[in-house]
């Protein structure tokens, strides 16, 4: 039984959810041994204990969970976003498992369902990658975990940090204890707080002051992202006068047996520093009839506390059922620049309600946001953004574009910018736009020799141009097939 | 190489096309004329394939195939181009990319090596050339923001790149000054060889000074109410279409 809950809030509501979610434990018991590769479905103070234990944390990142999980029993599910879906029984979700065994894995690709397969070539992912995606297990996989190491050490060399989360609390306790939670509170949100009480793994970056990061971080991540499970906790903190460019996620759909992804992200800029962080999500989106797919419900967040600190979010989203963030910048520092750059494509039953925030406090801030959303077969996408200039924000400019395609008549596009201004230096533009693939226009391509599936990725890259141009060369090729392949069937 | 029996097309529950035949030989240029809605662009869309027009009655075969059966991409592939009307403007696609994306589609059909941006680009300069068009255009979005002229050059730069074995210009010279309407004319008549074939579609006798055709068929009410020679558009210019149309509801009516 919860003993301490702190209950803020309740309505009979949220009584009777407690009161359930509270038998229910009884039920479970949860007197579960350590040593138990995974916990029997359900949510308790117990399990939170649990989970910090199994990795051995300090302390006060227990005491930081509790808080967390606390303050969540106090909360209640938002439901004013624009999306749909069963409720969610947090008490059926294990919290809690150990990566799967090596013998209980595929041994080799032959061993991986060939559709799997069949769309990694398509996606052009690179063999040794396949593998690891497809979980094959780790002996079978060995030349691209030593790349991995290798990487490693390179930025060891230059002071830079990049690590599994749990790694970072171990080795690097001070600085995890100093930022994490400084960007995404504890208490944020619903799905914030549950992360911040039950989170897997994730990764922790650090670049020391003056230094640039040499190469992307992403190799390395592809691989380590396999374990991280569905809740995930990143934190990258940028020193002064440093940059760094981060890569999650990735073109090939990810095989993942939660239903349910909630994710915090927490980037820090100090003064002068520059952070790129750019995404590929392609969460498994569910069947054409809209069975299964993954919600993808996640908290990401910049602060630009440094003069002159810049952040980019660039996002590409194309998979889960339900995807649901709003990555934004806090533009503390004066001079600090944020940006947005977002492509979300929502096919079948898809659903997106996604765009950003940018708060405006330093003077002279900056913030750039280019929303693509494109829906196809009965996919529903929300743009809905939040630009706030506040009152010490002097001379702040945003730059706000949002456009909507629509492919087939069945879909759905939908924008609510909000706009809160309390500074009158500051300068806001805003413009947004709705177009439709035209039968004409497929038609003119038809004519001229092209086939209506290259016509419509040729339309549709073609309206995601000023966002794949923000994404590393690399990742801009695979965000490219990745609409191509997501697209197919969507027209005739 | 193209023959068009009894064609009937209706759009939207209206006849429109009510019985058309005609047989078009490689090397000549046929010229359809005809005043406003008989029906030109129809014949023009359909040979195209765009299935918002439904064919009723009668058959199409191109170089022995069956038309009609094919999927507009691969009419395009075969040898079928359309110089359109009113050309469609694609935001976001450029022009080159766009014109590649054909070139290579049309190779890959015919097992031939795909260009590269490199390649593409030298192969292209030559035809811009042809008819005159800015390099600019190239990196433009596809018609996006072009004047009418420069979307009617871009068609005939297009049918230039794309060498197809029969072209249908849909009115690409209206709209045109005298300047632009040589240049068209240029282009086209560089590009008249024994193994292709064209359908100059036009309201006014003006760009037939400039492309002298084989055959000059009047279209009215959805029918060729007369057929001949070069000599036949000047006939209707003076005489005007109502004559063409009446002479054969006289013939037709003393018989
Ligand atoms: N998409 C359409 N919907 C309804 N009517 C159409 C459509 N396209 C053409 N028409 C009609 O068909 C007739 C023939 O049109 P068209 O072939 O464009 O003539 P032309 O090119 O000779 O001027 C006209 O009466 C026109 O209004
Ligand atoms: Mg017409």
């Amino acid at each position: 039984m919860v003993s301490s809950t702190e209950q803020t809030s309740t309505s009979s509501e949220t009584d009777a959810t407690l009161d359930r979610w509270q038998s229910e434990e009884y039920k479970y018991g949860f007197y579960t041994d350590i040593e138990t590769d995974s916990l029997p479905p359900g949510l308790s103070e117990d399990v939170v204990r649990l989970i910090s234990a199994k990795k051995d944390e300090p302390d006060w990142l227990l005491q930081w969970r509790l808080k967390a999980y606390r303050h969540w029993l106090t909360m209640t599910e938002p439901t004013w976003q624009n999306v749909h879906y069963e409720p969610i029984d947090y008490q059926k979700i294990i919290y809690y498992s150990a990566p799967k065994q090596a013998k209980d894995r595929p041994q080799s690709l032959d061993d991986v369902d060939p559709k799997l397969l069949e769309t990694y070539e398509k996606l052009g992912i690179p063999l040794q990658e396949r593998a690891i995606l497809a979980g094959v297990a780790v002996d079978a996989v060995f030349d691209s975990v030593s790349v991995a190491t290798t990487f490693k050490e390179k930025l060891g060399e230059l002071g830079i940090i990049f690590c599994p989360f749990s790694e970072a609390v171990h080795d690097h306790p001070e600085l995890v204890q100093q930022y994490l939670g400084s960007v995404v509170p504890h208490n944020d949100n619903f799905f914030a707080a549950l992360n911040s009480a039950v989170f897997s793994d994730g990764s922790f970056v650090y670049i020391p002051k003056g230094v640039k990061c040499p190469m992307d971080l992403s190799t390395y991540f592809r691989i380590n992202a396999i374990s991280t499970g569905q809740f995930e906790r990143t934190l990258i903190v940028a020193e002064e006068g440093s940059t760094v460019s981060y890569l999650e996620g990735c073109t090939a759909p990810m095989r993942d047996e939660h239903q349910l992804h909630a994710a915090v992200v927490e980037l820090i800029a100090l003064d002068d520093a520059t952070i790129k962080y750019s995404t590929i999500q392609n969460w498994y989106p569910g069947d054409k009839d809209g069975k299964g797919g993954i919600y993808n419900f996640v908290t990401k967040r910049a602060k630009c506390l440094g003069r002159n600190s810049h952040i980019s979010w660039t996002q590409v989203e194309t998979g889960a059922a339900i995807t649901w963030k709003y990555p934004g910048c806090i533009l503390i520092g004066d001079n600090s620049v944020g940006e947005f750059y977002s492509v979300a494509l929502t096919n079948n039953h898809q659903q997106a309600d996604t765009g950003t925030k940018m708060i405006h406090i330093g003077k002279n801030t900056r913030s750039n946001v280019v929303s693509k959303g494109i829906s196809a077969g009965f996919g529903q996408n929300t743009y809905r953004g939040l630009i706030k200039i506040t009152k010490s924000a002097h001379g702040a400019r945003n730059y706000t574009q949002c456009d909507s395609m629509l492919i087939g008549d069945k879909c759905g596009a939908h924008t609510f910018p909000y706009i809160e201004v309390k500074n009158s230096t500051a300068q806001m533009e805003h413009e947004a736009t709705t177009s439709k693939i035209g039968e004409d226009q497929l038609f003119y391509c038809n004519q001229r020799g092209i086939s209506t599936e290259d016509a419509v990725s040729m339309i549709v890259n073609g309206f995601c141009k000023e966002v794949f141009r923000e994404l590393p060369m690399e990742f801009a090729v695979e965000a490219q097939k990745l609409l191509e392949v997501s697209l197919e069937g969507s027209v005739g | 190489m193209l023959q068009i029996r009894n064609l009937h097309v209706n759009v939207q529950g209206h006849k429109i096309l009510k019985g058309l035949t005609l047989t078009i030989n490689a090397g000549e240029v046929h010229s359809m004329m005809g005043p406003n809605g008989s029906g030109k662009s129809t014949l023009a869309q359909v040979l195209a394939g765009r299935d918002t027009y439904e064919v009723t009655e009668g058959e199409v075969f191109f170089e022995g195939r069956n038309l009609l059966e094919l999927e507009p991409d691969e009419r395009a592939r075969a040898g079928v181009f359309l110089a359109f009307q009113y050309p469609v403007e694609i935001p976001g696609v450029g022009t080159a990319y766009f014109l590649r994306a054909a070139v290579n589609a049309l190779r890959k059909h015919r097992g031939e090596e795909e260009l590269d941006a490199v390649d593409f680009l030298e192969f292209v300069k030559e035809k811009m050339r042809l008819v005159d068009m800015d390099e600019q255009l190239l990196k433009r979005s596809v018609n996006e923001g072009f004047s009418g002229g420069e979307k009617k050059r871009g068609e005939i730069f297009q049918m230039a790149v794309l060498e197809p074995k029969f072209a249908i210009l849909d009115e690409t010279d209206s709209g045109l000054d005298i300047d632009a309407l040589k240049i068209v004319a240029d282009g086209v008549n560089s590009m008249r060889r024994t193994d292709r074939a064209f359908l100059v579609i036009t309201h006014y006798q003006r760009l037939l000074n400039y492309i002298v055709p084989d055959f000059v068929h009047v279209l009215v009410d959805g029918r060729i109410v007369k057929s001949g020679g070069k000599e036949l558009a000047m006939e209707l210019e003076e005489r005007g279409y109502a004559w063409a149309d009446q002479s054969i509801r006289h013939a037709a009516a003393a018989s």
